[in-house]
């Protein structure tokens, strides 16, 4: 049974088309992120599956059942924000109880879920404490608990981790992977987070401009990108495009090398001046003007020492290279 | 603190202004209610000074006891004040609600329309408001009064009060719409708890006016029965003789619910009025 099915759905505010016949299928217990440029719709994209905005046109299914006209809370859904959007006059308690109170549970059922979801995220000793008194992650972790108690199909994740900073972002990340494992639901995570990204995704959902640009797992987008907005998107730093002619291919298309695959030596298929070195430890960046528009960009592993100003050659293996045309998609 | 606030010489000159302006807003309420205990003949010998043995009189507390009917006049100012301001936060809050929280065709124009009374004075109309009061039965009765004040607050408080409801978070509202709340709980529930502050704003700046309004109680409940207290106090008031005794002493009475009113929303208000200007 597949949990969310999307067909054909528009959504337009006013005379601004902000989603365009996008078209989606999620399985039941996958893990799909949604990612894309600010402004590509992905929030509003959640908030039709949500039901908080109606498509203007085309059809939601969750679990089988057409919703277009079931409201939010009767959607078997539950959603994270990125603002937590705690109520702030309700106790941590409270604040998970209000939705099942709502929808008529029996009390010891309550009383059940609450005790689970909080053994589950560490909440126990909080449960009667109200949000502000609450540090950032407590909060996030409180609206990651309101959504758990609501026992959903599906969870809609709307960038959940963005307003923490980046030790606490990483041990949510862990607990989300968990939580995940351990409840039997499908997941929506919207991010602009790389890592996110491709450790959270079974499947991930490449947007532009209202448009679905590619579907496909981490490693498919990783490795085989549709076109050359996917293929800068995915990875970090981004794939280094060159025109094809530079190294003898057809004049008006490109071709892209991931940094990781290219090597810096005396000689190589291109040749440039080094402007800017970054050493992470692990590896190093090396930016390099090949004279082009933007700089190419090596990635070695380790440590290495390159000067500002050196006069280097790129070389790089001409099976992991890609090409687009003139159009960006791949040839 | 910043250092220039923590200056003594700073600290001084800020306090001694605000002293001196409480001191200039509160000395003719000083005044009133020094003189209400002094009889006739100190007020106009010596009208600032406090009274002592010989000047002291509550002959102006017994006349206004004495002469009609005192606390029904009271008692017809707060039902008139408290029922206009509790419809002005509903509806007002009710109509900020829809404007801010809901996109339908011609909300910008029913907000300006709704704003355009800000401008208008209300006594504009009072002939047509008459006109309408008499055909509906309704002149002399405390319901005319509430209902024109109620119209007379509203524009500003559904001006004021949408300002305020924009800023609510749109994820706390679509939370509770995820939790199943209706719209009128997420209303009452989740975003007036939030715009208390707003509120308490609107209440203040519509009760003084309400309290203190002399044209509507006289052109539409001049009734025995009906007078409020600031029409009530006009008998007191002659063309020729005026008791000042009695005129003093009803309007220290008049001072206090207002006063009541004020400190109830005040702590609200300083709120209200100062996280404009923090946000
Ligand atoms: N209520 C609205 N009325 C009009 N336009 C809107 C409304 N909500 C969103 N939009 C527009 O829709 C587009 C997509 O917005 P959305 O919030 O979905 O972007 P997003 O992909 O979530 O961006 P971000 O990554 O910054 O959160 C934006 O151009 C935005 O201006
Ligand atoms: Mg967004």
């Amino acid at each position: 049974m597949t949990a969310l099915t999307l067909s054909n759905v528009c959504k337009s505010f006013g005379k601004v088309d902000v989603l365009k016949n996008i078209d989606l299928t999620v399985e039941e217990n996958e893990f799909v992120v949604f990612v894309g440029p600010s402004g590509c719709g992905k929030s509003t994209l959640l908030r039709v599956i949500a039901g908080l905005e109606d498509a203007t046109s085309g059809t939601v299914e969750i679990d089988g059942q057409q919703v277009n006209d079931v409201p939010p809370a009767k959607r078997g859904i539950a959603m994270v924000f990125q603002s937590y959007a705690l109520y702030p006059h309700l106790t941590v308690r409270g604040n998970m109880v209000l939705g099942l109170k709502q929808a008529g549970h029996p009390k010891d059922e309550i009383e059940r879920r609450i005790a689970e979801a909080s053994r589950m995220l560490s909440l126990e000793p909080y449960l009667d404490r109200r949000p502000a008194e609450l540090s950032g992650g407590q909060r996030q972790r409180v609206a990651i608990g309101r959504a758990i108690v609501r026992n959903p199909k599906l969870f809609l994740f709307d960038e959940p981790l963005s307003n923490l900073d980046a030790a606490l972002r990483l041990n949510t990340r862990v607990e989300i992977a968990n939580l995940h494992r351990q409840l039997d639901a499908s997941m929506i995570y919207v991010t602009h987070d790389q890592t996110e990204a491709m450790t959270l995704a079974d499947k991930i959902v490449v947007l532009r401009d209202g448009r679905v640009e590619q579907i496909g797992s981490p490693m498919e987008l990783y490795n085989d990108p549709a076109n050359r907005f996917v293929a800068e998107f995915i990875g970090s730093p981004a794939m280094n495009f060159v025109p094809a002619d530079m190294i003898g291919g057809n004049t008006g298309t490109f071709i892209g090398i991931r940094p990781e695959y290219a090597q810096l030596g005396q000689t190589g298929q291109l040749n440039g001046t080094v402007i800017h070195v970054e050493k992470l430890g692990a590896d190093t960046n090396a930016m390099i003007n090949i004279g082009t528009d933007k700089p190419f960009t090596v990635r070695a592993f380790g440590q290495h020492d390159v000067l500002p100003g050196a006069e280097v050659g790129i070389s790089f293996d001409q099976a992991k290279v890609l090409s687009f045309g003139e159009d960006g998609k791949r040839l | 603190m910043n250092k220039a606030r923590r200056n003594p010489f700073n600290i001084a000159a800020m306090h001694g202004a605000l002293i001196l302006y409480t001191l200039i807003a509160l000395f003719p309420v000083f005044v009133i209610v020094i003189n209400s205990f002094k009889s006739r003949k100190a007020i106009f010998r010596e009208p600032l000074a406090l009274p002592d043995a010989d000047t002291f009189s509550m002959i102006g507390y017994q006349t206004v006891m004495k002469q009609g009917d005192f606390f029904l006049y009271f008692q017809n100012s707060m039902i008139v004040t408290v029922a206009s301001l509790f419809f002005i936060l509903l509806f007002g809050a009710m109509a900020a609600f829809a404007l801010s929280e809901y996109r339908f065709k011609g909300n910008t124009l029913m907000g300006l329309y709704l704003a355009l009374g800000i401008m208008i004075p209300i006594r504009i109309g009072t002939v047509a408001i008459l006109d309408m009061m008499v055909a509906t039965g309704l002149v002399n009765s405390l319901m005319a009064l509430i209902l024109v004040y109620t119209a007379q607050g509203l524009p500003l408080a559904v001006f004021i009060l949408s300002e305020f409801m924009r800023q609510v978070s749109d994820d706390l509202k679509n939370a509770g719409r995820i939790d199943g709340l209706s719209e009128y709980t997420i209303f009452f529930r989740l975003v007036l708890p939030l715009v208390r502050p707003a509120m308490a704003t609107v209440a203040v700046f519509n009760m003084i006016p309400i309290w203190n309004d002399l044209w509507f109680p006289l052109i539409l409940a001049p009734a025995e029965e009906t007078k409020t207290l600031t029409l009530g106090s006009q008998v007191f008031i002659g063309q020729f003789v005026t008791d000042w005794n009695a005129v003093l002493s009803a309007l220290s009475m008049a001072i206090l619910p207002v006063m009541v009113l004020y400190v109830i929303f005040s702590r609200q208000l300083i709120r209200g009025i100062t996280s404009g200007a923090v946000k």
